[in-house]
């Protein structure tokens, strides 16, 4: 290798030995615990035989309900990675005053709170936010699968391609310093030349591929595939805000795919859109970012809005009070997302009526999210509200969600903001919203279609020992950032010098831990539960005493989900169903058309990576070799004109009668 | 909608029977155009951000060359020519492949590919040329956002030029079964959209450009 340097360079472009942190004790511990982890789950799948088990009915599946576990599946996974690099920094920050420098070097710590930032919104909240409509819409609107099957499965991996580039961002070369949204100039190659933004950059876009696919994928099944009689102001809430959430998607990311590429450009091509002379105009990437990033955030908190408008209807044992004021009130904050991107920078500089106009237009979202949660309270007032986990979690959300809520309006108000810009006050704000929000919603939706989706309950003990663990704990640790925040401390620093501040850091810290006792809570959970599960099964598919379709076939559904197409009259379709002595058909089955399993999209996933990878460092030749196989797998895959079958009517026979003998058997 | 299994709800003689679900074989609308729609719009969004970009940076010469003084309308005007007809032809083959005339239709996809590729050779000289005289998109934050807006249109022409010889392989193949019929439609749609973006970067980037 040495003899030729100029041929390893043009393998390996810039990747060099020195990119491996064999120098950084941290992440090489890392790297032994995860690659030692890795080895034996991968002798684990091979010494039990998995593989073709997992290729032919997961990696390959076509089926919504597979897809959507594997996003949830995908989204815990890189929580875990998330939370790691949060404790990191909670622990950097509680011992880090004075002559104490901490355990992370200021490089170290940059990169840390940028790969946190960029997991948790990417990687964990957007697989599973898509995850649960991935698995519960069409069985919410009586639909057999998505409108795009294939296009279903490339979009997940699609989005574990871009997850794995940031894991390997880990162990090969470093991750972005930049922060979340890598602001120019200091993310233009002048300020950054090394491989960190550009692992961002392709995470992003080939992560960003599949979830516009995904968005539009979705958008087009809750359109078109609506079960007969289920206009849209029947349609569940779900539903409802899944339409809106894909309808943001939709427009949302373009902007963030439009912005990197040029963001990408000025890095390899030299050109001059952000940076600092010849024209460039950094401000423009702050503001396309947030067009993107404003309607992100209601990307993620709009489904969740969904879970909890459905747990509390079930768990109060009432229809949703003011259903029709809820959609209005989704469609309203959908359209109000894209007028208040600015509020992210009123310190740009725009000047007092523009600054006014976003700060307005942002409290006035504060109106339709405040008839929602009246609504969720009058749902449960007077009902006969039954405290299961999920239904915790939605309490929980709603102090904690208001909460947030109100410290969001207060930094719409321009002038505060002036003073609370970027400190810990915005932080805790945004945590506070987002865990409050988006992760109890997620945790509420995923202990309520568990046992949809695998037939058994989840450990009520345990969720309840995770939920408190979590409550509490986010409350240790955000609180004190609030003070924090209030006292002018900025984000984003690895040390601090005034001793009086430590102590709410410490506080933070144990906020942090009681976090972490809240996730083991939830691990144990999952093996407790999956070791009690002939207790905690559910035969019935309805397990809750539900409302809505899902709930109306068995658990897990079959793969064509119903066997005949449910017709629906009203909203709340099961609940009316059942109202109306509801009686499973048993016979006059048809045959079923149903998609085909395919390996192109794990394929072209997997080339995707390789190309991202590539292009990180510099690796023309291959760079090239992968982009040409990219074209010639997705235009192969377009000669493959054999993509359905039918399933026979015996088979639907079958399955329903052994369906019908189970619940015989358990009356 | 004869044959639905009926569920009558018991002890409510005057209620209509309601029924819970449809026992022949369901097949929902088919939604590739939606979503090929769809997609098409979200591009549109990529497209409006660089006109946004173009519009704040499209008079940032830096020092450097000036819209006026390096875009040559007489070559811009040809250029659109032909992407404008080709927009026609392809109308043309829509119109034989509803008639199911599988040759005709092929001729006319096939003098779309050729006025495509007529396109792009004329704009990759405008671009080779710009570059010769020191006017590239390292030159200056207008000359950025114009090869990248312009550059982008081209790709996706491109793009376009690649998937038409697919898909005509394709049609000699299979012949102008649905399968087939849709993916042209959605190719047509493509096609248009990109003659309309165009029309938007004619007028903004050349005509305005050009304005001292």
């Amino acid at each position: 290798m040495l003899a030729h340097p100029d041929l390893t360079k043009l393998i390996f472009g810039r990747l060099t030995l020195d990119a491996l942190p064999l120098h950084v004790p941290i992440v090489l511990g890392t790297f032994a615990v995860v690659a030692l982890g890795g080895l034996v789950l991968l002798g684990a799948i091979t010494y039990f035989k998995l593989w073709g088990y997992l290729w032919r009915e997961w990696f390959t599946s076509i089926d919504h309900k597979k897809i959507g576990i594997m996003y949830m599946i995908l989204g815990f996974v890189m929580l875990l990675r998330g939370f790691a690099d949060a404790i990191m920094m909670r622990a950097q920050q509680a011992i880090s005053f004075g002559d104490n420098a901490g355990y992370l070097p200021p490089e170290h710590y940059d990169q840390i709170f940028t790969a946190h930032g960029v997991i948790m919104i990417f990687f964990v909240a957007m697989p599973m936010v898509t995850g649960m409509m991935n698995f519960v819409m069409p069985l919410q609107i009586g639909a057999r699968d998505v409108a795009f099957p294939f296009l279903n499965n490339f979009s997940f991996w699609m989005t574990v391609a871009g997850a794995m580039l940031v894991m390997a961002s880990l162990f090969i070369g470093e991750f972005a310093r930049t922060g979340w949204l890598a602001y120019p100039p200091l993310s233009d190659i002048a300020s950054s030349p090394d491989a960190g933004v550009d692992y961002y950059i392709w995470a992003l876009q080939i992560a960003g591929v599949g979830t516009l696919l995904s968005g539009i994928n979705l958008l087009v099944t809750i359109v078109k595939m609506r079960a007969p009689g289920m206009t849209l102001m029947k349609m569940p809430v779900f539903t409802w805000t899944a339409l809106c959430t894909n309808v943001l998607i939709v427009a949302a990311f373009p902007v963030l795919t439009a912005v990197l590429a040029l963001l990408a450009l000025d890095r390899y091509a030299g050109t001059n859109f952000f940076t600092t002379e010849l024209g460039g105009n950094a401000m423009m990437y702050v503001n396309l970012i947030w067009i993107w990033g404003h309607p992100e955030v209601y990307i993620l908190v709009l489904p969740v809005f969904g879970i909890f408008s459905e747990v509390t209807a079930t768990f109060s044992r009432k229809p949703l009070f003011g259903y029709t004021s809820m959609v209005y009130a989704t469609v309203v904050i959908t359209v109000l997302s894209y007028l208040v991107w600015l509020h992210h920078f009123f310190t740009m500089g725009s000047g007092a009526s523009v600054n006014s106009f976003f700060g307005i237009t942002t409290m006035i979202i504060s109106i339709p999210t405040g008839a929602k949660i009246f609504n969720w309270l009058f749902t449960m007032y007077r009902g006969r509200v039954e405290f299961e986990v999920p239904m915790m979690w939605t309490v929980a959300f709603m102090v904690t969600f208001v909460i947030g809520g109100m410290t969001g309006v207060l930094l719409a108000v321009p002038p505060a903001d002036f003073s609370l810009h970027n400190s810990l006050f915005l932080i805790a704000h945004f945590h506070n919203v987002i865990i409050g929000g988006v992760l109890f919603g997620l945790f509420a939706g995923i202990t309520y279609w568990f046992p949809k989706a695998f037939g058994f309950k989840l450990d009520p003990f345990w969720g309840k020992c995770a939920f408190w663990f979590w409550v509490v704990g986010f409350y240790f640790a955000f609180m004190p950032l609030y003070l924090l925040g209030l006292m002018g401390v900025t984000r984003r620093l690895s040390h601090f010098t005034d001793p009086a501040l430590q102590i709410w850091f410490q506080l933070a810290a144990f906020g942090a831990l009681l976090i972490l006792l809240g996730i083991a809570c939830m691990i144990i959970q999952f093996a407790v539960s999956i070791r009690r599960r002939e207790a905690l099964r559910d035969v019935t598919g309805d397990p809750w005493n539900g409302r809505t379709l899902e709930w109306s076939t068995s658990s897990p559904p079959p793969k064509y989900n119903f066997a005949f197409t449910p017709l629906v009259h009203d909203h709340d379709a099961w609940w009316m169903m059942k109202k109306y002595h509801y009686r499973r058909p048993l016979d006059g089955f048809v045959p079923i058309h149903m998609p085909m399993n395919t390996g192109a999209g794990i394929i072209l996933a997997g080339l995707s990576f390789v190309f991202g990878f590539a292009m990180i460092w510099y690796m023309w030749p291959l760079a090239i070799v992968s982009f040409a196989g990219i074209l010639v797998v997705a235009i192969a895959h377009t000669f493959n004109y054999h993509r359905d079958y039918y399933l026979s009517a015996d088979e639907v026979r079958r399955v329903e009668a052994s369906r019908t003998e189970l619940l015989a058997s358990h009356v | 909608m004869s044959d639905l299994s009926s569920t009558v709800l018991p002890g409510n003689a005057s209620a209509p029977p309601l029924t819970f679900y449809d026992t022949a074989e369901s097949h929902p609308p088919n939604g590739t155009l939606l979503g090929f729609w769809v997609y098409l719009m979200s591009d549109c969004l990529i497209f409006a951000c660089l006109f946004a970009v173009y519009g704040v940076l499209g008079r940032e010469y830096a020092g450097g060359p000036t819209g006026a003084q390096v875009l040559e309308l007489p070559a811009v005007a040809v250029n659109t020519s032909l992407l404008l007809l080709s927009s026609i032809t392809y109308g043309f083959a829509v119109l034989e492949m509803q008639r199911d005339r599988q040759r005709p239709m092929m001729l006319w996809l096939t003098i779309t590919g050729l006025l495509g590729a007529g396109f792009i050779t004329l704009e990759l000289r405008e671009f080779a040329h710009l570059i010769s005289i020191g006017a590239g998109p390292q030159r200056s934050a207008f000359l950025s956002s114009f090869f990248t807006l312009v550059g982008t249109h081209g790709l996706h022409v491109t793009c376009g030029i690649i998937w038409l010889i697919v898909l005509m392989t394709q049609v000699a193949k299979k012949g102008l079964i649905p399968a087939n019929k849709r993916r042209l439609m959605c190719l047509s749609m493509f096609w248009h959209f990109l003659d309309v973006v165009w029309v938007g970067v004619f007028s903004f980037v050349y005509l305005m450009g050009v304005l001292p």
